[in-house]
Parts: C-alpha cells; sequence; structure tokens
C-alpha cells in the first residue's frame, strides 16, 4: 500500500454490474503483496506445524521433528536452575546458619536469595523489606518479641507463634475483661500505667500495684518485656497494635493473640536458614 | 412509535419509484440511543475501573462495587450492550436498503429484539453485582439469562434470514455476509459454550458440561470467536455499508472481499488455543491455535485494504469529514491490532505478553479504535439520516470528539504496551544467582504510573462520548450550529 492506486481506476477496471442502495463495487483483482504474504503465512503455518507437535491422532500425536514438548522444557529449565544453585543450597542444609553467615558466599548467596524468598512468601504480612505493619512485627528493627538472633530467628520461622507445630512459639496474654480478671476500670487504670511508663512520667501507686499483680509476671518488673514468652517490651514506644490509651484497653480487655504459620514442610531446609539469615541481615539482627 | 415512524418521509430511500413497503427505522432510531446510552456506561465503568487499579480505595469496601465485579460489567457493557446495540441496530438498518426489503417479522419482532436483547443486558448486569457469575471470561451470565439470549438470538436469525430471502436484488451484498457470519456463530459459540445443568430451576448457580482443560478449551474457542465473529465480522458488515455510503466510493475489490471473507471465517474458528499457551493444553492444539492465528493476519487485513482503498479518489473528504475520519481511523486501528494479535499468538512472544498488561492494551486498541471508532463514523453517519436532519449539528464538535477520543486511545494504548512489557520482563528477570529479581508486589509497584497514564486516556475516550452526546443529541433536536466557515458538508439526500 505504499504507493497509492491512481484514484479513478473505475473505467479501467469497471465494477461488477451490482448496486446495493446505491452501493458498487469494482472488478479489482487482489493485491499481489496480499495474496504472497497470504501464501507465505501458509508456507510458515506449515513449516511450523511440521516442526512442532501438531496434529492429534486417536491415541497420540504427531510430536514434530523437533521432539519438542512444553513439559520437558519447563522441566530442563527448573532443573537447570536447581543446578545452578545446587552447590550452595547442599552446603546451607549441611550447615549450621551461623555458619552460613560466617561464609561470605554462603551469605552472599542467602541474603540475594532471602529477598526474593521473603518477597513471595513473607511480605504479604511483614511487607516489602520486613518493615511491617499493624499486627505484623517490623522485622527490620531491634525490638525482637522473640529474639533476634540468627537461631531464635531460624527457630520462628522453622516453627512459626502460636502455630500448628508441636515446637510452635508458645504464649497467651489473657483477656482480662472477657475473662472477668479484671473489671473495666482497673483496666483503665493499667493502660494509663502503660501509657505512662512508656513516657517515662509518674506513675499512680494504685495502678503500679495492678501491674505488679497481674502483668509484671511476664513482662517484667521493669516492663521491659521477656523475650521466653513473646512478651513485648512496654517502655520503648514500638507497638505491634498501636499505643494510645483505647488500643491498649483494647489489648489488655481482649488480648490479641497473633499467630505466624510453622514453615516446616512448606519451605525446605535450606530456604528457611536462607531467610533467617535475611531477615538478621535487615538491620536489627543480634 | 409507530405513529412516529408513520411521520417519517422516506425520502432518502434510493428507489422511492420501486413499490416496496416503507423501511423499518423507528426500532433501528431505539437502537441507536440504546448503543449511545450503553457507550457511555460502558466508558464510563472503565474509567472508574481503571481508577480502582491505580487506586484501590476505590473499591470503596463493599462487595458489589469491587473490581471483580465492575469487570465483567464494563467488558460485557462494552462488548454487548455497546457493541451489541451498535450491530443489531446497523444490521437492521443495512439489511433492509440493501436488499430493499422490510425486515421480515415487521414491527413487532423487531420490538421484541430491541426489548429482548436490553432485558438480556439488565440481567446479565444485575447479576454481576450482585455476584452471579459462571466465571467464563465473557460468558459470565449464568444459565437463565443464557436462555433468554438465545431465544433473542435466534428470533435475530430468523428476522434477518427471513429479510434476506424476501429481498428484491439479485444479489446479497458483502456487508450483509458478514452479519450473517456473525448471527450465526455468536449463536454456536453462545450456546455451546453455556451448556451447563442448573442447580435447580429457582436458583441462580448452574455447572458447567466441561471440566478441566476441556472447560478451559471450550471457553477460549468462545472468547476468542467472539472477538472475531462479534467484534471482527459484524464490524466488518458495519464497515462495508458505511465506508462506501460515507466517501461515496465503489468498494475497491469484490473479488478481495470474497477471498477474505470467507479465508477469515474459515481460519478464525480455529485460532483459540492460542490464548491457552504453555497451559495444560496439549502441544499439538498450542501449536494448531498459533499457526491458523498467524495465518489470520491477511485475511484480516484483506478488510482493511478494502476499506482504506474504496477512499481512493475520495481521500480530500478526510479533510473536511470528521465522522469519514472516525470510520477510516476505525480500519487503520483495525489492521494494527489484527497484525498485533498474530504476534502475540507466537508462543515464543506469548511467552512474555500473556497475562500482563499488553493484552489490555491490544484488546483495547481493538475496541476503542476500531470498534467504538466505526460505530462513531456510523452513528454521526447515521442520525441525521434517521431523524431526517439536513446534517449534523456541528461539524467541528466531530473533529474535537475526534481528536480527544484519538489522544485518549493512544495515552492508553502506550501506556499498557510499556507497562505489559515491563511486567513481563520484571517477571522473567532473574539475578546471576538463578534467583528471581522481583517479587509480584514490586512489579505492581512499578505499573502504578501506567495505571495512571491509561486512566487518563480513558477520561479523554469518554469526554469525546459525551461530546458526540451532546451533538448527537442536539442533531436529532433538529438544531443546526451555525458553521459557515467550513466547507458545506449537507449529506446529500437522493432525489425523492
Amino acid at each position: 500500500m505504499a504507493k497509492l492506486p491512481n484514484t479513478s481506476n473505475d473505467d479501467t477496471v469497471g465494477t461488477t454490474g451490482h448496486e446495493w442502495d446505491g452501493i458498487r463495487e469494482l472488478n479489482n483483482p487482489l493485491p499481489k503483496w496480499w495474496l504472497y504474504v497470504f501464501y507465505a503465512c501458509i508456507v510458515f503455518a506449515v513449516v511450523w506445524s511440521v516442526l512442532y507437535p501438531s496434529v492429534p491422532g486417536l491415541r497420540s500425536y504427531f510430536g514434530g521433528t523437533l521432539g519438542y514438548s512444553q513439559r520437558d522444557e519447563v522441566a530442563a529449565n527448573l532443573q537447570q536452575a536447581a543446578d545452578s544453585q545446587a552447590v550452595y543450597r547442599t552446603k546451607i542444609r549441611e550447615t549450621s546458619v551461623e555458619q552460613v553467615k560466617a561464609d561470605s558466599d554462603l551469605y552472599q548467596f542467602s541474603v540475594s536469595g532471602g529477598r526474593v524468598l521473603f518477597a513471595e512468601n513473607c511480605a504479604g504480612c511483614h511487607q516489602s523489606g520486613g518493615i511491617g505493619t499493624r499486627g505484623y512485627p517490623s522485622l527490620a528493627d531491634d525490638d525482637w518479641l522473640w529474639g533476634g538472633s540468627l537461631a531464635d530467628i531460624e527457630r520462628t520461622i522453622r516453627f512459626g507463634v502460636r502455630g500448628a507445630h508441636d515446637e510452635t512459639r508458645q504464649s497467651q496474654m489473657p483477656r482480662f475483661l472477657a475473662d472477668g480478671i479484671l473489671p473495666q476500670k482497673d483496666i483503665e487504670t493499667v493502660a494509663d500505667y502503660v501509657v505512662a511508663v512508656s513516657e517515662s512520667k509518674p506513675v499512680n501507686p494504685h495502678a503500679a500495684t495492678l501491674y505488679k499483680d497481674n502483668c509484671a509476671v511476664c513482662h517484667g518488673d521493669n516492663a521491659k518485656g521477656n523475650r521466653e514468652l513473646g512478651a513485648p517490651n512496654l517502655t520503648d514506644k514500638i507497638w505491634l497494635y498501636g499505643g494510645d490509651r483505647n488500643t491498649l484497653i483494647r489489648t489488655i480487655a481482649q488480648s490479641r493473640n497473633g499467630v505466624m504459620p510453622s514453615w516446616t514442610g512448606r519451605l525446605d531446609d535450606a530456604t528457611i536458614k536462607m531467610l533467617a539469615v535475611y531477615v538478621h541481615s535487615l538491620g536489627g539482627g543480634e | 412509535m409507530s405513529a412516529l415512524a408513520a411521520s417519517q418521509p422516506y425520502a432518502n430511500r434510493p428507489y422511492a419509484d420501486h413499490k416496496v413497503e416503507p423501511y423499518i427505522e423507528s426500532v433501528v432510531r431505539a437502537f441507536v440511543i440504546a448503543t449511545i446510552f450503553w457507550g457511555v456506561a460502558a466508558f464510563a465503568a472503565g474509567v472508574y475501573i481503571a481508577l480502582q487499579l491505580a487506586f484501590p480505595v476505590l473499591n470503596l469496601g463493599l462487595e458489589w462495587t469491587t473490581f471483580g465485579r465492575l469487570r465483567p460489567l464494563h467488558t460485557s457493557a462494552a462488548i454487548f450492550a455497546f457493541g451489541g446495540n451498535a450491530l443489531l441496530g446497523s444490521s437492521i438498518y443495512i439489511v433492509q436498503r440493501t436488499c430493499r426489503a422490510r425486515l421480515f417479522g415487521g414491527e413487532p419482532v423487531g420490538w421484541f429484539l430491541f426489548f429482548g436483547y436490553q432485558l438480556f443486558i439488565v440481567l446479565a448486569a444485575t447479576g454481576y453485582l450482585f455476584g452471579i457469575t459462571q466465571s467464563k471470561e465473557y460468558a459470565e451470565p449464568e444459565w437463565y439469562v443464557d436462555l433468554w439470549l438465545t431465544l433473542v438470538w435466534v428470533v435475530y436469525l430468523v428476522a434477518y434470514t427471513g429479510t434476506l430471502l424476501r429481498r428484491e436484488e439479485p444479489h446479497i451484498y458483502v456487508a450483509n455476509w458478514f452479519y450473517l457470519s456473525f448471527i450465526i456463530t455468536v449463536a454456536m459459540l453462545h450456546i455451546v459454550n453455556n451448556l451447563a445443568i442448573p442447580v435447580s430451576l429457582v436458583g441462580t448457580k448452574s455447572y458447567s458440561l466441561f471440566a478441566g482443560v476441556q472447560d478451559a478449551l471450550t471457553q477460549w474457542w468462545y472468547g476468542h470467536n467472539a472477538v472475531g465473529f462479534f467484534l471482527t465480522a459484524g464490524f466488518l458488515g458495519m464497515m462495508y455499508y458505511f465506508i462506501p455510503k460515507q466517501a461515496e466510493r465503489p468498494i475497491y475489490s469484490y473479488r478481495l472481499s470474497i477471498v477474505h471473507f470467507w479465508s477469515l471465517i474459515f481460519l478464525y474458528i480455529w485460532a483459540g488455543p492460542h490464548h491457552l499457551h504453555y497451559t495444560a493444553l496439549p502441544d499439538w492444539a498450542s501449536t494448531l491455535g498459533m499457526v491458523f492465528s498467524v495465518m489470520l493476519w491477511m485475511p484480516s487485513w484483506g478488510g482493511m485494504i478494502n476499506g482504506l482503498m474504496t477512499l481512493s479518489g475520495a481521500w480530500d473528504k478526510l479533510r473536511t469529514d470528521p465522522a469519514l475520519r472516525f470510520s477510516v481511523t476505525a480500519v487503520a486501528f483495525y489492521g494494527m491490532s489484527t497484525f498485533e494479535g498474530p504476534v502475540m499468538s507466537i508462543r515464543q512472544v506469548n511467552a512474555l505478553s500473556h497475562y500482563t498488561d499488553w493484552t489490555i492494551g491490544h484488546v483495547h486498541s481493538g475496541a476503542l479504535g476500531w470498534n467504538a471508532f466505526i460505530t462513531f463514523g456510523m452513528l454521526y453517519y447515521i442520525v441525521p439520516v434517521l431523524w431526517n436532519r439536513q446534517r449534523l449539528y456541528s461539524i467541528k464538535l466531530v473533529s474535537v470528539h475526534f481528536w480527544v477520543a484519538t489522544i485518549g486511545i493512544l495515552l492508553y494504548i502506550t501506556a499498557m504496551w510499556v507497562s505489559g512489557i515491563m511486567q513481563g520482563l520484571m517477571w522473567r528477570a532473574y539475578d546471576h544467582l538463578g534467583f528471581l529479581q522481583y517479587s509480584f508486589i514490586e512489579t505492581v509497584e512499578a505499573m502504578h504510573p501506567f495505571y495512571v497514564i491509561r486512566a487518563l486516556g480513558g477520561v479523554l475516550f469518554l469526554t469525546g462520548a459525551l461530546i458526540m452526546v451532546y451533538n448527537l443529541w442536539r442533531t436529532a433536536r433538529g438544531d443546526l450550529r451555525n458553521e459557515d466557515s467550513l466547507p458545506t458538508l449537507a449529506r446529500p439526500q437522493p432525489a425523492v
């Protein structure tokens, strides 16, 4: 169509003689380039059908002269990917997570792989880069509920928190109002106490007694928490659900009990170790 | 309504001397109004869901307004409500004039088709909002809607074929071949893909007769040929009538119309498996879907050549008639997307393009550029004729509509090309250690600016359509804008 044909070729080619509602048809032949490209496409189709699986039969199908198969192709791709990482993954499986960190090759491999593995498996709750959000702790700061050493992190990933695994990290804050442990008024007093402690303000003695009797066993006399029990530090102004008075009242009254699944069985051993190394590297690792 | 019809003189009927009953135009007028109404609704829904993708808060946290429910509302409104009304209306208009015969069944059948089709649209749309869907793309309506549409469609086929049979012309015009192939094939596709057993006669839920990969293949046999026969063959019928009428030129090549018609309808029906590359579909079916798609390239372009070459000797009209500009630009977009389609069907290209925004861009260069533009060209031609007006209210506004809509389309498809190819490349990017470079959410973050540009394109397209509504409304009322500076564009009225 590069060259537009003579504008009035009506006379040279003539029309078919038909007319509908004033519309006539010229008798132009098929454009040559159109016809030849059409033929070329048909030839391409035939050649392609000979090279690749194409014609079905009753029990099988013509597999093509190249022996191509999508299934084989993806299997080969996966195998190639597995082979290229096999050396590292085998070493990681056979060694402890601390030794992985000490070996610069394995460390680099774990951190770059862990970044993607984290994005695919963990970022849904802990957000991109592990910055956390309400109800899902940040993994990029040095405030740890269950410990921030490599081994602690590995264990948390492996068995989860309040998960289904037998060895899962387990603890439960009581529902002080719902279970009738404290009346609403006392809960409000304790909430005020926690706000005051977190802001380093003077506290009232009655509130201190309530705290000591009901909360200190897990959160500690100094309110700095206890990692053995996953009891958060209440003095560092880092809050999982929020540190304002109303949120604290809700937390004390009803409890929270967030859950992290156990990843054993979902992710293989090397992957879990790589994730532990990656999370440890985010900034808060101990 | 019949009184209104009776008041219409048939001045523009070219064979006034011939003893034929007046054509039925009241129904066509109703279809034209429905086309415009549903068009605006479809474009507005599209703009809204485009904004939802850019700003998810617009899902409003309500089940009825989530993207998942509004998306089929948008696609069905665009294809079946806007496109369908345009096809039914224009086909009834064209078949009568090119056969010199009154619609078979007369006004009662015409009105049944009109109200029956609108009822189908309303039943389908309300179902989507309430979450009633059989989850087949472009075939979402449940069994009770499908049965109703089947009835309407069979009446359509009977009325159309009946009109062809009582024609007073010795031959059937090419536009009617395309319309007839559209009606017959859509009937077949609709019935087979919707074979299902209702759970109960008083419930909405049904289960498909097909399962697994057979279901997927049936669905994409349907889905691809909905594009092929609804959006291609049907609209080519429209093109074959309105471009020669607007250009006042003969069709370029009768022979090309025959060859490309038969090759198109023979090849199209096999191309569906290209939607299922790299799935559980057997390799051989995947290959056949691809090679038939590649062979489709030239048969599709036959329509473009015949449309563009019909303008030879009348290219100057593009300067003066912006309505014709719509039709011709439509044919150009048609050519572009029917080239892009075969390219994307090639398995290795599909490996990059599939599941990305590239597909969305491809679909919209066809839907906005081809289907909507050819419909706009048709509307600008047909409204003055149907309402018996000297010309459109404003030619200048047609030109404004053209440029606003064209810029909208270009923003839309370029944004989706960039975003889609970027998305595809990000998905397959590996680092030197063999790990994926990006997580899914990172690709979503990267696409955000393009989602905003796409929504902007949609806003422009919708704005253009609203300009058209105003222009056509004033035209129907009989108003004429004083545009003396423009060359005279009065639609020539055949002598009575």
